[in-house]
């Protein structure tokens, strides 16, 4: 059992091969400071993330998920972000009007260029879901280890 | 309405105009039509109906009988013909095998509201006016029209048949005062904390039973994803409340901006859960923030969800206003 | 036989809830559309007096999902754990006679052997009290499969009149309970006479009591194997599972492995013929289209099962399915199709 320890929120980050990727990867080369919590999955493009990638890493323990992909013009492949761009508005309210904290989902333009930013918006995103607490709403009880 | 559109069919039978006729088929009772394909005039004048209970949408079939050889015949009601539009911008029914005829609609009655207005063992029915004179083994009852109505007619966005070769009778117009999403506003105000208990009281209903995917003309791929081993979220059951808000969300998800908001989702669903919530939140949604859009108002339009433009809003924009 | 004055119903609830869990019919909420659903008796619930049920009472006995086993590997180790959840005692108040009657059905299935030893547990745990049915839907044919709902089975059978609640004991568990009730007064056996007799009236004037099985049976396999009339019937039929989850006695289910990250959760879970994966297999698909599924379901109620259960039908009239059919297709439509061959 967990014995009083302060709650550390578990982060999935969906990064983009092209720009966000490479944004986090400058993040640690200028020894930026960001949570261990954020697990990054690299995608070849922000638009490949299926809603259903959204759920499942909820469903597998996540407390807080973010979608990092290039700014939107800068798409590696022209368009993609735009189209993921709609896909994540619709689903996040939706997320929002079953009542699932919408602090919990962000969608942030991350460039190449952008170490700085990816390190304060990951800080900024761990504390808020941090505040939040544990994922108790969108959660997969046979997927918590105790 | 029946006796004009069983002429109309059995005359565009006998010149071999069409080969077959997609109609609804008389059932035990009064309530349960069931839709049918008729292949001659003797097989319309034997069983063929249509009254106040024939809300399935047909559309759907015409999926597998576009394929047949001849063309198909199919009655359509003006919800059922925004399907079909949005069907044939899919490529999914051949058009040139599909003979359209349009029917006007003043809405169906769902048994289920019929027997929660008071009517136990109905035995008969017959709508008068504004009433409804129900015949039970408990006697006579006089029910009100607009309480037996279903759901997505007492919202009815159009009275307007989009597509059609031909029109039986008058065809109505599009209700822009529809109150279709005064439901989703309501929820909308509630506090996420509310929203969640009402969802959740919902959604842990459903049993799975598919009704409202396999009813659904949008979800017309060949293999769901919910079916496919390969997919990993493969479920025969749900058997965790994760997996119930998953399905629901995902499957509005993927029939988000296809949705014609036809209702045949919370029609079917056993456990009477209100599914076109879902579905009408995305079209609200879409409406907000894309521009006004319904499925299935014209052939060929793009859905929302392959479409963009450069300055759309940001999905930040949920956090800011909107609902609480 | 025993009474109780109605007025005092809640009492009996208390009781019975007392020492176990007690289940019985309640409203499904706010709006009368969704019927009646079984929940878990709490001070200020109320009976539902509704004819039956949406979901039938099988769940009691066979969940919808059941855990069944973890499984934990750890190097070339599994560890097996037992997570089974079905060893409670409860009571199920309210039962109609057609549900009552398809826990026969079930028992035939599950009780042979190899024995369920899940299903097993659930059913010694449980005592059924039925209640006969005042009101019965334009739906119901349980007389056509021989059940009587003036007389219902079960551990107990209950009637209603205006004022009282007749109870009557019928096997060792339900004696046990009625006589742990102090509450109850004594009655006479005749007691629930007229009650019965004007339950009789009402079942006489039921549309589809005169509905005939002769056309049905083990040894019509052949011929309504072949008929040509499976493919019209199926014709419209979407092949969702509505009908066989509402059945009471649909016993089909599917085992599964979850793979939970850390480990396997192996349940079972009710699957349906209905589906497309239903008897799909490495070596290929004999029921390769809905006509063949829809087929199965009907032969396997009408045929199969009276086959192997010395003549018992698989279906008990509950009207679940006419009901529930999102395209109206159901056993009455089947059996008066099929059965005009033979007529």
């Amino acid at each position: 059992m967990q014995v009083n320890q302060e709650f550390k929120p578990k982060v999935v980050a969906f990064c983009c091969n092209w720009c966000s990727y490479a944004g986090a990867d400058l993040a640690g080369t200028n020894r930026s400071n960001y949570p261990a919590e954020v697990k990054i999955i690299r995608v070849p493009c922000s638009c490949r993330v299926n809603p259903l990638f959204i759920l499942r890493a909820f469903q597998r323990g996540a407390d807080g998920v973010i979608l990092c992909g290039c700014h939107p013009g800068d798409c590696h492949y022209t368009t993609g972000n735009y189209y993921a761009r709609r896909r994540m508005t619709l689903l996040f309210s939706m997320l929002d009007y079953l009542g699932i904290e919408k602090e919990r989902t962000r969608v942030e333009w991350v460039s190449a260029a952008e170490g700085a930013k990816f390190a304060a918006t990951m800080n900024e995103f761990v504390e808020t879901v941090a505040a939040l607490g544990e994922n108790k709403r969108l959660e997969d009880l046979r997927c918590k280890t105790q | 309405m029946q006796n004009t559109m069983m002429k109309r069919a059995s005359e565009l039978l006998a010149d071999g105009t069409v080969s077959r006729v997609l109609g609804w088929k008389n059932g035990e009772f009064v309530y349960d039509p069931t839709p049918a394909v008729f292949k001659s005039v003797e097989a319309l004048e034997e069983s063929f109906v249509y009254h106040d209970f024939c809300g399935s949408n047909l559309s759907k079939y015409l999926i597998q009988l576009s394929k047949l050889e001849g063309k198909t015949l199919v009655f359509l009601k003006p919800c059922d013909s925004y399907s079909m539009n949005q069907l044939l911008t899919e490529h999914r029914v051949h058009r040139e095998n599909v003979y359209i005829v349009g029917i006007p609609c003043d809405g169906k009655l769902d048994p289920d509201a019929v027997r929660a207005s008071g009517a136990d063992g109905i035995l008969g029915a017959s709508v008068e006016g504004d009433s409804v004179k129900v015949d039970t083994m408990y006697g006579e009852v006089t029910l009100d029209q607009a309480d037996c109505l279903l759901e997505r007619c007492k919202t009815c966005k159009s009275h307007k048949v989009v597509v059609f070769d031909e029109m039986l009778g008058e065809n109505g117009d599009v209700n822009p005062e529809s109150a279709r999403f005064d439901e989703v506003e309501k929820l909308e105000a509630m506090t996420p904390d509310e929203r969640f208990t009402f969802w959740r009281g919902e959604l842990s209903r459903c049993i799975r039973c598919n009704a409202c995917r396999n009813i659904c003309p949008a979800c017309s791929c060949e293999q769901c994803v919910f079916d496919s081993p390969t997919s990993g979220v493969s479920q025969k059951a749900a058997a965790a409340s994760f997996e119930e808000n998953m399905f629901h969300i995902i499957r509005a998800f993927h029939v988000a901006g296809r949705c014609t908001d036809c209702g045949e989702c919370s029609r079917v669903c056993p456990q009477h859960i209100p599914l076109h919530l879902l579905n009408r939140k995305f079209i609200k949604d879409i409406n907000t923030y894309y521009g006004e859009y319904q499925a299935g108002v014209e052939e060929g339009s793009r859905a929302p969800l392959v479409n963009f433009t450069k300055d759309d809003c940001e999905p930040n924009i949920i956090y800011k206003g909107g609902s609480k | 036989m025993k009474k109780l004055s109605r007025s005092n119903l809640d009492a009996l609830f208390a009781a019975i809830a007392d020492t176990k869990k007690l289940y019985l019919p309640v409203a499904d909420g706010e709006d009368e559309k969704r019927g009646a659903k079984y929940a878990v008796w709490t001070p200020g619930t109320e009976y539902s007096t509704a004819v039956n049920t949406i979901r039938s009472a099988k769940d009691f006995f066979f969940p919808q999902v059941e855990r069944m086993a973890n499984f934990k590997l750890e190097g070339k180790t599994i560890e097996i754990d037992d997570i089974r959840e079905e060893c409670e005692d409860f009571v199920v108040f309210g039962v109609r006679a057609c549900d009552a009657a398809s826990f026969q059905i079930l028992d035939s299935v599950y009780l042979a052997e190899p024995v369920d030893s899940y299903y097993q547990n659930r059913r010694e745990h449980g005592v059924i009290m039925t209640m006969a049915c005042g009101k019965p839907s334009e739906t119901c044919f349980c007389s056509v499969f021989g059940i009587d709902a003036s007389e219902p089975a079960g551990d107990i059978s209950c009637w209603m009149t205006d004022d009282e609640i007749l109870m009557q004991a019928n096997t060792e568990k339900g004696e046990a309970l009625l006589a742990s009730l102090s509450m109850l007064e004594d009655a006479a056996d005749q007691a629930a006479d007229d009650v019965k007799a004007l339950i009789r009236t009402v079942l006489e004037k039921l549309p589809l009591k005169d509905l005939s099985t002769k056309s049905f049976g083990g040894d019509k396999l052949m011929e309504l194997f072949h008929s040509e009339k499976w493919a019209e019937l199926s014709q419209a039929c979407l092949g969702c599972g509505t009908c066989t989850f509402v059945c009471p006695t649909c016993q089909c289910y599917d085992i599964r492995d979850f793979d939970t990250g850390h480990g396997v959760q192996r349940f079972r879970c009710w699957d349906s013929c209905m589906y497309s994966d239903f008897t799909k297999t490495a070596g290929g698909q004999p029921r390769p289209t809905q006509v063949e599924r829809f087929r199965q379901r009907f032969m396997h109620k009408l045929v199969y099962h009276p086959a192997n259960h010395e003549g018992t039908f698989g279906c008990v009239g509950c009207g679940r399915c006419m009901k529930s059919c999102p395209i109206s297709m159901n056993i009455v439509k089947a059996m008066k199709t099929l059965g005009e061959d033979h007529e």
